[in-house]
């Protein structure tokens, strides 16, 4: 079997076009991961940029409120951009820097990933160009505008379901075309090896801080990990360090949409099968002559058919459980968090709180649950005021 | 000889390429029969997919009418065998792993050669990943049509020594479509396949009239030409018939000049 696998999952199921691509990709990822002087310019970016360590928040009125376990939130929304997309762009640029590209171009859904990339292309001074499914560019249109501010352009993705898949369908397409001088900064712990792994890679400080301070805080480890999964980069980026750990649970959430009993979901492990799709082995949403099914989430960012192999090698071994959660109850959350504790989540990161609601209260008060707080939901509020029926304008 | 060798050891092969189910399966079958008569050598038969992400925009719109006109791929291989109580034309199946994959892999060879199908083409299985299809293709008598495009440098190589049918030369960077001007490399590109292997190698990709045709049909042993011809079925849809049949000819014409 290729290279990049988790289990039976990951590979590299790309086009000959790309192939030297990611092997070259793949040997300077393995050169300057362990490089002094790489780690370092990266870890200060990471924190006099990036705005690390992001707090680990008790989240005391929460606990009070649901009478079960106790819940700390890890402070994503806090880096700078407002999400987790950050730890990875940075190091993705830099590396892509380093290898003597000029050239970053990238696919987004709620526009974090976007925004993110076009934040570092402009600070390490490269040309930078966003795709965004159509769908995406109108609910999220004042990231599109953040990115515009920022110096990248913003191609709008008309094919297909004009979403997230189709805008890294198009991104790939575009690396295709300008191979040489182009890095393509994969947004999540998907694609070709050796984007899971580097990715999962630039994201599991969250995780490592995550341990360190809980340590300090409670004295010992958490009993259970609750995050959104889309791609699934902040979940991985959260459990990587408590993999070992075996008294920690590990929980993904899922888009729910209107239901896993509907057709309007995007709940990958609860309604997909085994397939071959965007460059790796893993779960897809789809029918039995293996076309990608038309998906839907609420949120932007959790609206794809497919999830990274490392979470699907992981449900299948039995670490890690699966669990969706509907708009409604993510809306509801979103509100909950915003009202209790004064923090607006990203409608991404408000599916796992949405799913804490419920798991809190059957948990014993010893108990501790961390949640990652992957984004801020700032970019959320107009879409949410739909929802509820208000129309306003940004 | 099985017949993609023979093909090739006629003379210079003319290859369209057309998509299954576009705008429908009964035209799909003519078009097979009739460019067959017209003189195509070989012809490409795309399986649609949701997603393929290899495709211009001709080939993407043409994938997603076949699929809003119902087709499958167990539909696909009943038109096939309907072709082949009439026609012995070479037929390669060109589509993406996961419309293979998750019809069983087995099962697709099985059905494939049942069906008289000669190739595959699968172009995001590269030379990495082809063990997981290869033992089928083996085993029911398939050929895995390898690819080489202008970034594959020291693969080339490596991916012709074990190459099989004939070697599918990618002219350019980009997804497939129209272009004006065809990569010059790609005459270097034949040489460095035949260092290693004698197999014939057929250049696709961005070509659309018959000059370009010619051009290639110097070096090349084949050219494949896709886009081109969807978009004549694009644009006269049940009508296409004719217009494609004297496209093909011309084309054919040009090629073997």
């Amino acid at each position: 079997m290729s290279k990049g696998r988790f289990g039976i999952y990951g590979g590299q199921y790309i086009p000959e076009t790309l192939m030297n691509a990611v092997t070259e990709l793949e040997e300077a990822y393995h050169r300057f991961k362990d490089d002094r002087e790489f780690k370092a310019e990266l870890s200060e970016l990471q924190q006099n940029y990036g705005g690390r360590p992001s707090l680990l928040y008790y989240a005391e009125k929460m606990t009070k409120d649901l009478d079960g376990a106790k819940i700390y939130l890890k402070r994503e929304d806090l880096n700078h951009t407002g999400s987790h997309k950050i730890n990875n762009v940075l190091g993705q640029v830099l590396l892509a820097k380093r290898m003597g590209k000029t050239r970053v171009i990238a696919e987004t859904g709620a526009g974090q990933h976007g925004v993110a990339t076009a934040t570092a292309a402009a600070l390490m001074g490269m040309e930078c160009e966003i795709y965004m499914g159509k769908e995406d560019t109108d609910r999220q249109a004042l990231n599109v505008y953040r990115m515009e501010l920022l110096g990248a352009k913003v191609h709008t993705v008309t094919s297909g379901t004009q979403t997230l898949k189709d805008a890294v369908n198009e991104t790939m397409r575009e690396w295709t075309r300008r191979v040489r001088d182009t890095h393509y900064v994969l947004g999540s712990i998907m694609g070709p090896h050796p984007f899971p792994t580097m990715v999962r890679d630039f994201q599991s400080i969250i995780g490592r801080e995550a341990k360190q301070q809980i340590l300090e805080q409670e004295g010992r480890l958490p009993d259970a990990l609750v995050a959104c999964v889309g791609g699934g980069s902040n979940a991985m980026g959260l459990f990587y360090e408590f993999i070992e750990d075996q008294s920690v649970r590990l929980i993904g959430c899922e888009a729910g949409g209107q239901g896993i009993d509907t057709d309007k979901n995007a709940a990958t492990m609860a309604t997909g099968t085994v397939g071959i799709f965007h460059g790796m082995k893993s779960y897809f949403c789809q029918d039995r002559y293996g076309q990608i099914a038309p998906v839907y989430s609420i949120s932007a960012g959790l609206d794809y058919p497919g999830i990274g192999p490392e979470h699907a090698n992981l449900n299948d071994l039995g670490r890690a459980e699966y669990v969706a959660v509907t708009d409604d109850e993510a809306v509801e959350a979103f509100e909950y968090l915003s009202r209790l504790e004064g923090i607006i989540p990203a409608i991404e990161s408000a599916h796992a709180v949405a799913y804490v609601k419920k798991l809190a209260p059957s948990m014993a008060k010893e108990q501790i649950i961390i949640v990652n707080l992957s984004g801020r939901g700032d970019k959320d509020v107009a879409a949410i005021a739909r929802y509820r029926g208000v129309e306003i304008y940004e | 000889m099985n017949k993609i060798k023979q093909t090739f050891a006629e003379g210079k092969a003319f290859v369209p390429f057309i998509t299954a189910g576009d705008p429908s399966l009964e035209i799909t079958e003519q078009l097979v029969l009739q460019m067959a008569e017209a003189g195509a050598d070989l012809i490409e038969l795309g399986i649609p997919f949701s997603d393929p992400v290899a495709e211009g925009t001709v080939i993407q719109a043409a994938d997603a009418r076949a699929l809003a006109a119902g087709t499958t791929t167990d539909k696909i291989f009943a038109t096939i065998q309907r072709v082949r109580r009439v026609s012995q034309v070479p037929l390669a199946l060109m589509t993406y792993m996961n419309p293979i994959f998750t019809y069983g892999i087995e099962k697709f060879m099985v059905n494939s050669r049942e069906a008289g199908i000669d190739a595959v083409i699968v172009p995001d299985v590269p030379f990495e990943e082809k063990e997981e299809l290869l033992p089928f293709c083996t085993k029911y008598g398939i050929e895995l049509i390898s690819m080489i495009t202008p970034t594959s440098k020291q693969r080339i190589k490596i991916i012709a020594a074990e190459a099989q049918g004939f070697v599918y030369c990618v002219s350019s960077l980009g997804v497939t479509g129209v272009r004006q001007e065809i990569g010059n490399n790609v005459r270097e590109m034949i040489r460095l396949v035949k260092e290693v292997k004698d197999i014939p190698c057929a250049v696709g990709f961005g070509i659309n009239t018959p000059e370009q045709a010619a051009e290639m049909a110097e070096f090349a042993d084949g050219v494949i030409v896709g886009s081109a011809v969807v978009r004549i079925v694009e644009q006269y849809g049940a009508d296409c018939l004719p217009h494609v049949v004297e496209y093909v000819r011309k084309m054919k014409e040009a090629v073997r000049r």
